[in-house]
């Protein structure tokens, strides 16, 4: 009886010195744990101590967030959140739906948010009507990375349109050398599928396939026709890609022996750690037929509700991830672009300003649409079942006509 | 030492409470978060649960999803195959080389934990190694040419049909030494007497093994049996660091569903009705053969 | 059996004894390859290994990616290196390896040598509990840390190991005891020797390679858990396989496949050494605890 009394009171006070503990620092939980995002962090940190809030540090890295999630989950189960948590898309709608986030609509209206972050953006950093996340970055993943010499030797100009694309490729072909590097993993499949998708059907027939998710669009002959050139592409890919790291398939491109790469911004840091320069070495140019929009991914930081408001620090966390000066140190060096599109772009390079440029153009023109991929155009369960039929497909089990009938059932189950 | 009759009664009696008690803790901790935690996941296995536990209740509508699924037939498949295959060669190399090392064996001191180390190291990174090495481009075939043997192929890991061959040989790597460990054990147990007694009989070496031997051996059986088939149905870390499920969904197993299921994919509902079923498949098979192997030790 | 007759009885001819000899080379090799595959490119600079050969010899032998990822690499938002999850995870496996082994031991010698009715049920109960899948432990589990204060702590992270420890090291102790002499037992307690008087001199002492062989699983399969130590862990208290895996598993920084390997291999360490180690002890507990006396 006395251990259980002992036991309880002993909860008791563990409870109440977390929450005290909690009132000075902020115990965020991200996946940021490479040399250039960890550095950039850095800055966030140095800014809150500055201010004298503590940064406990939470990092888990793993399958672009998965692993965070399954921590965040037990964490939260065990009433034990943490302050912060970085986040994706559809998994902060999730999480507020649950309302287990804070309010940042005080912090969001005095940092006057809702005129500087892309209306597609705040889809997600808002749940009904309220800021819940203050978004870091916008990822984007339909650019093509492409070895520059092999494209001055054999002649090759930037294609603009999917024939000139497919005409580039057989140059590559021609003179030897795969013409694109691609990485065998799921996802890595399925992100170059969004952009085929987006330049075959346009950007009303992704919104309404891969967005609005219609059966109808979905079974389409345009889909169909997705899938064959997604054919075509893999027939354009060595033999040897199953498993292979993203990173691996950029150092195709880099050492020559492959021509381009399909692939998000991240890419970029690998050719910068090769001591390569944009546009003297290596090219960034939209998929072709994918020009005006850009398809994005956001990282964001949504706030654990402490007990009804926001706290003070969660306040000066959010704040500060919204600086215009944060956004841009940290940017420059995580490939992306500034979540605001206000940020001047004199520290970035080439690729990085034209990715600006880019997204302050589609942000204008309603050209700004989630990838499905990255986990920005429909809830997890979808995008995997989405991974299942496009994986299925490219490793040869579908031919594109049973991979349509497929994605429309898998889709079907998974809602 | 005792003393009085009655306080020697009492002793006894206490003497006979001893072992319960002692007992106690561990068969209380496993009912409550073993068995516990299984009738809880059955209960969420006919609830709407997505990204938390929800206690909407929605019959079995989880487990008519889940076996219209395609991958899950996969998973099930590959288990079957993966298993056997593994339990199996992993038993045979495991008492192969013990049966070998139990033989005077020079250097035994260096092999031992050279067969044993494996098991040492966690697959995060172990897979990288292997998934180098099995690759046909960088690895085993690509040196193999470089050294001359240009008709030498070995491509399992990139082949949907062959992929799941390449977890059974990363993962018999893995833990065939330890069975080794156990037989060896085992073997060392053995009395020697016995043997040379057979020897005198004019036993031949293989009479001795499947007379003598093998019956001893049937406590470090057991133990094997159990260890590999738990680490045949848990296996998570091997394939996703070796093969991440792929090429597609080749490699899938159980138990990378059931996590992909419940956390990544945010349906726990079908996740937990995944777990259901396996756990319902493992009893099918180590419920009878437990019940033989304990029955007879009455 | 004697020390003294160590050897076989089982004789083996000339040309069998170069064939035993071959065999177990061979899978010496099988078993060295992938661990010299991560000990050699460890020592390579990177672009080496992105850019060459993964099974050639280094050109260039340097110990960088050693030192950076002991004390410079980048973990969290500091660069830290491994050091510091170091100790946490040693924290967390000492006392989780010592109780379960300790639990198993006395488990297995109730079930063997003070047997009760339903005492096989029970133990095929506690065998079975080895199978159950850690994915469906983790929200249930959690709840239960969070009822009891404990989540988010080391104590936490060594009750689940020593809960799901429990049922293997029983295994292990319950096997072994099971052959041996009960006879010995029996005597014992007619000398009025109690309960823990017959454990300690009596089954304690010829427990040596036992005790081993689950030390050696329970270490391994402690010091390597990710899910439990990631999930159940604070900022102050994640263990090395964390630390590893967010060194690894960072999705869009570069890759450093010398510092990963070279990590791999530190966090493999204390696991290495016990298996050593332990090993030793493991063929000296075999000759000095003679079972049969």
């Amino acid at each position: 009886m006395t251990l259980i009394k002992q036991l309880k009171l002993s909860a008791a006070v563990l409870a109440l010195t977390a929450t005290t503990a909690a009132a000075a620092d902020v115990e965020v939980l991200h996946w940021w744990t490479s040399g250039g995002e960890a550095a950039a962090l850095n800055v966030l940190k140095g800014d809150l101590e500055s201010q004298n809030i503590g940064w406990m540090d939470m990092p888990v890295a793993g399958g672009g967030g998965e692993a965070a999630m399954t921590v965040l989950r037990a964490r939260v189960t065990s009433g034990n959140a943490p302050t912060a948590v970085q986040m994706l898309g559809f998994d902060i709608q999730d999480w507020a739906k649950e309302g287990a986030l804070a309010n940042l609509n005080d912090v969001a209206s005095e940092g006057g948010w809702d005129a500087v972050v892309p209306a597609a953006l705040q889809r997600f950093s808002k749940y009904e009507d309220q800021w819940v996340a203050a978004p870091v970055n916008v990822h984007s993943v339909n650019w093509v990375w492409a070895n520059k010499k092999l494209f001055d030797d054999n002649n090759i100009s930037v294609p603009t349109t999917w024939e000139e694309f497919e005409a580039a490729m057989q140059t590559l072909q021609d003179a030897g050398v795969t013409p694109i590097a691609q990485g065998g993993q799921p996802w890595q499949e399925a992100t170059l599928f969004d952009s085929v998708v987006m330049a075959t059907g346009g950007p009303e027939f992704y919104q309404k396939a891969l967005i609005d998710l219609d059966p109808e669009a979905l079974g389409s002959d345009t889909m169909k026709q997705a899938f064959d050139r997604l054919g075509v592409i893999r027939e354009n890919v060595d033999d040897n890609f199953s498993g292979r790291d993203w990173n691996l398939a950029t150092a195709m491109v880099i050492n020559g022996e492959a021509g381009m790469q399909i692939m998000g911004d991240w890419a970029k840091g690998e050719f910068v750690a090769a001591g390569q320069v944009p546009d003297e070495d290596f090219l960034c140019f939209r998929f072709p037929g994918t020009q005006d929009q850009v398809m994005f991914n956001a990282d964001q930081f949504a706030m654990f509700d402490q007990g009804g408001t926001v706290s003070e620090e969660q306040a000066a966390l959010a704040s500060a991830i919204m600086s215009p000066s944060f956004q841009a140190a940290f940017n420059v060096v995580k490939g992306s672009v500034p979540a605001r599109t206000d940020v001047p772009d004199t520290d970035f390079d080439a690729c990085g300003k034209k990715g600006m440029a880019d997204l302050a153009q589609a942000a204008e023109a309603d050209m700004l649409f989630g990838s499905l991929a990255q986990g920005h155009g429909a809830p997890a369960s979808i995008k995997n079942a989405y991974y299942d039929v496009v994986t299925a497909f490219f490793n040869g089990s579908f031919d594109s006509e049973t991979a349509t009938e497929e994605l429309v059932t898998a889709i079907e189950i998974a809602q | 030492m005792a003393s009085a009759p009655a306080q020697a009664d009492l002793r006894t009696r206490l003497q006979n409470f001893i072992p319960k008690l002692v007992l106690a803790p561990s068969v209380a901790v496993i009912f409550l978060f073993v068995y516990g935690f299984i009738i809880f996941t059955l209960y969420l296995s006919f609830t709407d649960s997505r990204i938390l536990p929800s206690y909407n209740l929605v019959g079995f509508e989880n487990y008519s999803k889940l076996f219209r699924l395609s991958h899950w037939t996969t998973s099930i498949t590959n288990l079957a195959i993966f298993a056997s295959l593994y339990i199996g060669i992993s038993t045979l190399i495991g008492l192969a080389l013990a049966t070998f090392l139990d033989q005077k064996i020079r250097g035994e001191g260096l092999l031992r934990p050279i067969y044993l180390y494996p098991m040492a190291l966690s697959f995060i990174v172990t897979g990288t190694a292997w998934k180098w090495l099995l690759d046909p481009g960088i690895g085993l075939e690509h040196t193999m040419h470089l050294w001359g043997w240009e008709s030498f192929q070995f491509g399992w890991i990139k082949n949907s049909d062959y992929a799941i061959y390449t977890v059974v040989l990363a993962a018999v790597w893995q833990s065939s030494g330890f069975v080794m460990a156990m037989f060896l054990a085992g073997l060392r147990g053995i009395d020697n007497e016995i043997l040379k007694a057979a020897q005198m009989d004019g036993a031949s070496n293989f009479q001795m093994y499947r007379r003598i031997i093998l019956p001893q051996l049937r406590p470090a059986f057991l133990s094997a049996f159990v260890i590999l088939s738990h680490l045949a149905v848990k296996s998570y870390d091997l394939v996703i660091a070796l093969t991440g499920g792929g090429p597609g969904r080749a490699t899938e197993l159980p138990a990378t569903f059931m996590y992909s299921y419940t956390f990544t994919r945010n349906q726990m509902g079908i996740g937990a009705s995944s777990a259901v079923i396996m756990l319902m498949t493992i009893a099918a098979i180590m419920v009878p053969y437990l019940y033989a192997e304990l029955r007879e030790k009455k | 059996m004697s020390v003294a007759t160590q050897d076989t009885a089982l004789r083996t001819g000339r040309v069998s004894r170069a064939f035993i000899y071959l065999f177990l080379l061979l899978m010496a090799l099988f078993y060295l390859l992938p661990f010299g595959i991560m000990v050699i490119n460890s020592l390579k600079p990177l672009s080496e290994i992105t850019g060459g050969n993964m099974m050639s010899l280094p050109q260039v032998w340097t110990l960088d990616a050693w030192r950076s990822t002991w004390s410079t690499a980048q973990i969290g938002v500091e660069p830290t290196g491994m050091r510091p999850y170091f100790w946490n995870s040693i924290k967390m496996v000492v006392p989780a390896v010592a109780i379960s082994t300790v639990l198993g031991a006395l488990n297995g010698y109730v079930l063997t040598k003070w047997r009760f009715r339903g005492d096989t049920i029970l133990f095929g109960l506690m065998l079975f509990s080895c199978f159950i899948p850690f994915q469906i432990v983790l929200i249930p589990m959690a709840r239960v840390l969070g009822l009891t204060g404990l989540a988010g702590s080391t104590t936490g992270l060594i009750l689940v190991h020593v809960v799901y420890g429990i049922g293997f090291s029983t295994l292990y102790f319950r096997n072994y005891y099971a052959v041996f002499p009960t006879e010995l037992v029996r005597a014992a307690m007619m000398d009025g020797a109690g309960f823990f008087r017959i454990f300690w001199r009596i089954l304690m002492p010829s427990s040596g390679p036992i005790t081993v062989v689950c030390i050696i699983w329970q270490f391994t399969n402690i010091w390597n858990d990710f899910l439990f130590g990631a999930s159940f862990a604070d900022f102050d208290s994640q263990p090395i396989t964390v630390a590893l895996n967010n060194l690894v598993n960072s999705s869009t920084g570069v890759k450093e496949y010398n510092v990963h390997f070279a990590g791999a291999i530190y966090a493999a360490l204390p696991t290495l050494l016990v298996y050593i180690v332990a090993g030793r002890y493991f063929v000296r507990g075999l000759m000095s605890g003679s079972v049969k006396g």
